[in-house]
C-alpha cells in the first residue's frame, strides 16, 4: 500500500492537505521540511483529500514535501523509565536521555465507566488556610488556578505538588516559559521529588500548535500509571495556550467560531482533557491542577468560562492571595464533614463576615459614617486578609480553624456571626 | 424492508458524509464498520446520494470507502419492566453491565441490551379475552419494586384490536408473549418489551390537562415563592458554581413524584457518581425503600460522545412518558440543557448551516421548545391521571442571561429560577435571585402573606441600594427596619442549609407553619432606640429562627424554641 506522498495540495495556516488513498481518521503522518521531520494528524477526510494539522507549525513546508503516513494515531511510550525524563509534547526526549518506545499506548483514548468511579473522599492537604479551610482540596479533583499573567500560579501549583502525598507528579507545560520550566525542574529535584515525576514540556518558544498535544500525553501516562494503583497529581500550566492553539486550527479549517473566535467544541475539547481526572474504583487516582491565565482579568472570557464549567471549582488567584469570592472547591463537602466538627461552621460564617466587611469597606470609601457594626467588621476583614489569606500563612487545618475561632472572637459578640448556639457553645473560646 | 447499503465519502469529527444505494430514511440508524466494530450513527442529513450521520463514538481510524449499513430503523429505546434502578448511556446501554464487559473505560461499538432478558417477571393478566383495546391501553401488570408496571398494548398498534390470547398468571421474560391481538385482518403477538423512538413523543392519552397540582420539593424558595406544579416546566440557569447542580441534586431526593429521572447531559462524571453510589443507600421517606428504586439515570457526561448527548436528553424524556403512561407521575431533571444545544451547535457547524446568534443553529429555539412540550399531565384512556414535570438547569456562556438558550428556554418554561453569582458568593444558597426569578403556578402560601413577603424583600433591597449612596445615616429608622426585615426572610426561609439533615428539606405542612411565624415579624411594629438596637435585635433574632430551623418539627424543643422567638418579637412590639 502506497504511505508516501510528494505532492502538498494546499497550505494553510498550521494546516497542509495532500490527496491520498486509504487513509484513517486521527492517523498521524511526518512531513519532510527544510526543519526537518515535523509530526501531523489527519484532522479532515474529504474523498481522497486528507487535511493534516501540522504540530511544529507548517512554515517551511515545500509543495513537493514528502508526507509519509505512518498507520497508527498518537501513542505514548509507558513504563517507569518515563520517571524523572523529559520529553516535549511528542513524547521525543528533551534532555539527553534515550528515546523511549516500549509498551506504547495510545493517547486521548476513552472515557472512564462513570461506574467505575467511586465518590472521592482523601484531603490533600497543603497548609494554605484559603484551600484547606474555604475550598479543601480532593485527591482526583480537577481544578484550574484562574489568574491574571504575571500572579504567582507556578509557584502556587509547586507548592501544592510539594505538600501533597501523591506517588507520582506529571508536569505538562504549554508555552511556559523556559524560567519557569527551569523553575519547577528545580523545584521537583530540591525537594527530592524529580526521580518521581515525568516533565512534557512546550516552551513559548516552541510553535503554537506543537502544544495540543500536552494534556493528552501528559493525561495517557498518568491514566496508566493509576490503573497500576498509583495516585497521581497531573499539573497542566497553561491550559489558556492550549485552547488558543484550538482557536488556531479550527480558524485554519474555516470552522465557525462560536465566540471570540473560539471553535464550538471548545467545552467538549476540554472537558475530554480535565474528566481524566478520576478516582478508580479498584485502582490509583489522577487529580489535575491546571493553570488558567484569563486575558484582561476577564472570568468570563470564553478559556476561564468554559474550564469553570468543566471543572470542580477553581482556585482564583490575585493580587497574589487566593480570593474567596469566585474560588471554590466543589468537592469540599466530601470531605470537610470528617475532618473537625467545626470546619463547614468556620468555612461558611468567616466567609459570609468577609462578605459583610467587604460592604463596609465600600463604605468606607465612599466616606459614610462608619457605624459600631462596621467597625468591627473592618477590624475583622484586616485581620482575615492578613492571618489568613496571605499566602506566606502555612499552617495545618487544625491550627487554622483554632485561629478562626480566635480572629472572631477578637471582634464580635457570638450572636453577631449567626452561628448556631450548640457550635457556639462547643468552640467559642472562653475569655 | 431490505436495509441500504453505504459508503464513507468523508469524515469531519464526528460526522461522516456517506454515499448510499437504496432508500435512506431521515433519522435512521446506521453503523459505518470498522473491522470488526460497528459504530452507531444516525442520520442527520440527506442530499441526493449523499446521507451526513452523526456517529455516536469517537471515528479515529475510519476511512474513506468504508462501508456503512443502514438499518431502516429510528433510533429507539427498550421499555419494559426493570428499567427503574438502572444506570444508563445516552443511548440506553446499562453502564454497569458495561463495566462488566469491558473494565474501566467505555468501548466504543459496544452496544448491550437495556432491559434485562434473563430476569422473570410476575404477570398478572387485566384484560379479558375478547376485550376491545387499542395502543396504550392495560393488559396486565408485573411488580417493579415498589410500584404495579402495567403491561400496555404497544403503542405503535394503530386502531382497534380483540384479545385473542391473554397469558394466565405466573412469570415471564420480558420476551415471551403475554397476549395475542386481533385487529380482523392481522395479529399481533405482544411481550412485555416494547421500542418507541425517542425523538417522538408517546401521546396514547385522552387529553391533556392545565397543570395545577402543586410539585413540593422541599425546598423553601421554590415551593413558597417559586412553585413547580406537576406537570410543569420549570428552568434553572446560573453561572458555573451558583449551585444547579446542587438545586438538581436535592430536588432528586425530596421532590413528591413517583419516578425521577436524572439526565445528566455533558456535565462531570464525577457528579453522577454521587447519585450512583448514594441513592441506593438513601431511604424515600414515602416508601421507606431505597431512593434508587424509583430513579432512572441516564448519563451522558461531558466526555463522553457528543452526539450521544444531544441523544440522551430525548431517552430520557421518552422513559419518563413511558411511566406517565402507567398513571405515574414524573420527574425529569436535565442538567445541562446548554450541553445539549452545544452538541446541536457542534453539528450544524460540521454542516456548515448558516449559523444564528454565537453560531448556534436557527432551529434551536424549535428544538428547545418541543422538547419541554413533552411534559405535561394527561388524562390517560381509562380516566387516570399521570405526569412528566420537566427541569432544565441552562449554563449561559459568561453567566450572563441575555444569550439564545436562555432565552429560548425563557419562553417555553412556567417558571424560572435564576441563580445569582452574587447570592452563591456571598454563600447565601440556594442562590436563586429573590426579586429576578418568577413562576406562573400557584403557591403553597396564602396569597396575602406572600404578597407582603415579596414587596418586603422589593423595598428591602431598595433601601440597600439607597443606603449604599446616603450612607446607613441618611436612612430613616423605619426604613432601615424594613431592611433588616428583608434580610431577615432571606437568612432565616430563602437560604437553606441544604447539608442539615433537617433544614435541608422543609416538607409543606412546616413551610405553611414558618410562613405564619415569619409573616408575624414582617407585620410586627418594631420599636427600638436607635439602628445598632435594630441590627442587634435582628442579629440575635435570625439566630434564633436559624436554630429553630435545625429543630425536628414534632419535638418539645420545636416548640420552645418556637416560644422564644415570640417572645423576642413581644419584647420590642410594646402595643402589640
Ligand atoms: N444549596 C447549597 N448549599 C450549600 N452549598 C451549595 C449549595 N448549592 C451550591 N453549593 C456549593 O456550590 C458548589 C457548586 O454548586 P453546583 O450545584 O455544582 O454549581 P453549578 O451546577 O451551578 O455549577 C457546590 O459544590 C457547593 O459547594
Ligand atoms: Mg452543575
Amino acid at each position: 500500500m502506497r504511505r508516501i506522498y510528494n505532492r502538498v495540495e494546499r497550505i494553510a495556516g498550521n494546516v497542509i492537505s495532500v490527496r491520498a488513498q486509504n487513509v484513517s481518521y486521527r492517523e498521524l503522518a511526518q512531513v519532510a521540511s527544510g526543519r526537518g521531520v515535523s509530526l501531523t494528524q489527519v484532522i479532515r477526510l474529504q474523498g481522497d483529500m486528507v487535511s493534516l494539522q501540522v504540530f511544529e507549525g507548517a512554515r517551511g513546508i515545500a509543495t513537493n514535501a514528502e508526507v509519509r503516513f505512518l498507520g497508527h494515531p498518537m501513542r505514548t511510550a509507558f513504563s517507569s523509565a518515563l520517571l524523572g525524563r523529559v520529553f516535549t509534547g511528542s513524547g521525543a526526549p528533551r534532555d539527553r536521555g534515550p528515546v523511549l518506545d516500549e509498551n506504547l499506548t495510545d493517547i486521548g483514548g476513552p472515557s472512564v465507566n462513570p461506574a467505575k468511579r467511586i465518590i472521592p473522599r482523601r484531603m490533600i492537604r497543603t497548609g494554605i488556610p484559603m484551600i484547606d479551610v474555604f475550598n479543601t482540596l480532593v485527591e482526583s479533583q480537577k481544578l484550574p488556578v484562574f489568574s491574571v499573567a504575571g500572579e504567582p500560579y507556578n509557584p502556587l501549583l509547586a507548592r501544592i505538588a510539594m505538600q501533597a502525598e501523591v506517588d507520582i507528579i506529571i508536569l505538562g507545560g504549554m508555552g511556559l516559559k523556559h524560567d519557569d520550566y527551569l523553575y519547577f525542574r528545580d523545584t521537583l529535584e530540591e525537594n527530592g521529588a524529580l526521580s518521581r515525576s515525568i516533565l512534557f514540556i512546550h516552551t513559548a518558544a516552541d510553535p503554537t500548535v506543537e502544544c495540543l498535544m500536552v494534556p493528552d500525553i501528559s493525561l495517557a501516562v498518568a491514566e496508566r500509571f493509576a490503573l497500576q494503583g498509583k495516585r497521581v497529581l497531573v499539573l497542566l500550566t497553561d491550559m489558556t495556550n492550549f485552547a488558543d492553539a484550538l482557536k488556531e486550527i479550527a480558524i485554519t479549517m474555516e470552522q465557525i467560531p462560536s465566540n471570540r473566535g473560539y471553535p464550538g467544541d471548545l467545552y467538549s475539547q476540554l472537558a475530554a482533557r480535565y474528566e481524566k481526572a478520576v478516582d478508580f474504583d479498584g485502582a490509583g487516582s489522577i487529580t489535575t491542577l491546571a493553570a488558567t491565565t484569563m486575558p484582561g482579568d476577564d472570568v468570563t472570557h470564553p478559556v476561564p468560562d468554559n474550564t469553570g464549567y468543566i471543572t470542580e471549582g477553581q482556585f482564583y488567584l490575585r493580587n497574589g492571595r487566593i480570593e474567596p469570592f469566585g474560588s471554590l472547591s466543589r468537592l469540599k463537602q466530601l470531605v470537610n464533614g470528617k475532618t473537625r466538627a467545626d470546619h463547614r461552621t468556620i468555612m461558611n460564617s468567616m466567609i459570609q463576615l468577609y462578605a459583610s466587611y467587604r460592604e463596609s469597606l465600600e463604605k468606607m470609601s465612599m466616606g459614610f459614617r462608619m457605624s459600631d457594626w462596621d467597625r468591627k467588621l473592618i477590624k475583622y476583614g484586616e485581620r482575615f486578609e492578613k492571618e489568613m489569606m496571605d499566602l506566606n500563612v502555612n499552617i495545618p487545618l487544625e491550627k487554622a480553624l483554632d485561629l478562626g475561632w480566635i480572629i472572631m472572637a477578637d471582634c464580635f459578640e457570638p450572636a453577631e456571626t449567626g452561628i448556631p448556639t450548640r457550635m457556639i457553645e462547643q468552640f467559642w473560646p472562653k475569655k | 424492508m431490505t436495509a441500504s447499503h453505504g459508503k464513507i465519502a468523508g469524515i469531519n469529527g464526528n460526522m461522516l458524509t456517506v454515499e448510499f444505494d437504496g432508500p435512506v430514511i431521515q433519522n435512521e440508524v446506521a453503523y459505518p464498520v470498522l473491522n470488526d466494530l460497528r459504530l452507531k450513527a444516525e442520520v442527520i442529513r440527506i442530499r441526493g446520494a449523499q446521507a451526513d450521520l452523526q456517529v455516536f463514538e469517537d471515528t479515529t481510524g475510519l476511512r474513506v470507502g468504508g462501508p456503512v449499513e443502514f438499518t431502516g430503523e429510528l433510533l429507539s429505546v427498550e421499555l419494559g419492566p426493570g428499567l427503574l434502578g438502572q444506570v444508563f448511556d445516552g443511548l440506553q446501554n446499562p453502564l454497569p453491565e458495561l463495566a462488566e464487559k469491558c473494565g474501566f473505560f467505555l468501548q466504543r461499538g459496544t452496544y448491550l441490551e437495556a432491559l434485562p432478558r434473563g430476569r422473570k417477571w410476575e404477570f398478572k393478566p387485566a384484560a379479558g379475552q375478547g376485550a376491545a383495546v387499542r395502543a396504550g391501553d392495560v393488559l396486565g401488570s408485573v411488580a417493579e419494586g415498589m410500584f404495579t408496571h402495567q403491561i400496555m398494548v404497544p403503542f405503535n398498534l394503530p386502531g382497534r384490536y380483540t384479545v385473542r390470547e391473554i397469558a394466565a398468571p405466573g412469570s415471564y421474560t420480558v420476551e415471551q408473549p403475554v397476549a395475542t391481538l386481533d385487529d380482523g385482518a392481522s395479529r399481533a403477538q405482544v411481550t412485555m418489551l416494547q421500542r418507541w423512538p425517542v425523538k417522538l413523543p408517546i401521546t396514547r392519552y385522552a387529553e391533556r390537562l392545565r397543570p395545577t397540582e402543586q410539585l413540593v420539593t422541599k425546598i423553601r424558595i421554590l415551593d413558597s415563592f417559586f412553585p413547580v406544579t406537576r406537570g410543569g416546566t420549570y428552568c434553572i440557569p446560573g453561572p458555573f458554581g451558583a449551585g444547579k447542580t446542587v438545586l438538581q441534586q436535592l430536588t432528586s431526593r425530596h421532590a413528591d413524584v413517583d419516578v425521577v429521572i436524572v439526565a445528566a447531559c455533558g456535565e462531570r462524571a464525577g457528579e453522577v457518581v454521587e447519585t450512583i453510589r448514594e441513592f441506593p443507600k438513601l431511604k424515600d421517606p414515602r416508601t421507606g425503600l431505597s431512593l434508587m428504586e424509583r430513579t432512572i439515570i441516564v448519563c451522558n457526561t461531558s466526555s463522553m460522545p457528543v452526539a450521544a448527548r444531544e441523544a440522551s436528553v430525548y431517552t430520557a424524556v421518552t422513559l419518563a412518558e413511558y411511566y406517565r403512561q402507567m398513571g405515574l407521575n414524573v420527574l425529569l431533571l436535565a442538567d445541562s440543557t446548554s450541553r445539549w444545544a452545544q452538541a446541536l451547535r457542534e453539528m450544524s457547524g460540521r454542516l456548515e448551516e448558516i449559523p444564528g446568534d454565537e453560531a448556534f443553529p436557527a432551529y434551536l429555539e424549535s428544538v428547545i421548545a418541543s422538547f419541554y412540550e413533552r411534559a405535561g399531565i394527561v388524562r390517560l384512556n381509562d380516566g387516570r391521571l399521570g405526569s412528566v414535570t420537566i427541569g432544565g438547569t441552562v449554563s449561559p456562556a459568561g453567566g450572563n442571561f441575555e444569550e439564545p438558550v436562555t432565552q429560548a428556554t425563557l419562553k417555553v418554561v412556567g417558571a424560572f429560577h435564576g441563580l445569582s453569582r452574587e447570592r452563591s458568593d456571598a454563600r447565601r444558597y440556594p442562590a436563586i435571585h429573590p426579586l429576578d426569578s418568577w413562576s406562573k403556578y400557584p403557591s403553597l402560601i396564602p396569597e396575602d402573606q406572600l404578597m407582603l413577603a415579596r414587596r418586603m424583600l422589593r423595598d428591602g433591597n431598595d433601601v440597600n441600594q439607597m443606603m449604599k449612596v446616603v450612607g446607613e445615616e441618611g436612612t430613616a429608622i423605619e426604613d432601615f427596619i424594613v431592611y433588616l426585615k428583608s434580610e431577615y426572610i432571606d437568612a432565616v426561609y430563602l437560604q437553606q442549609d441544604a447539608y442539615d439533615e433537617v433544614d435541608g428539606a422543609t416538607p409543606a405542612d412546616r413551610q405553611k407553619h414558618m410562613f405564619e411565624r415569619l409573616y408575624s415579624v414582617l407585620m410586627a411594629r418594631m420599636h427600638f432606640k436607635d439602628k445598632a438596637g435594630a441590627r442587634k435585635f435582628f442579629q440575635a433574632l435570625t439566630q434564633a429562627t436559624k436554630d429553630w430551623n435545625r429543630i425536628p418539627m414534632d419535638s418539645d424543643e420545636f416548640k420552645a424554641a418556637e416560644r422564644r422567638i415570640t417572645q423576642m418579637l413581644a419584647e420590642v412590639t410594646p402595643n402589640a
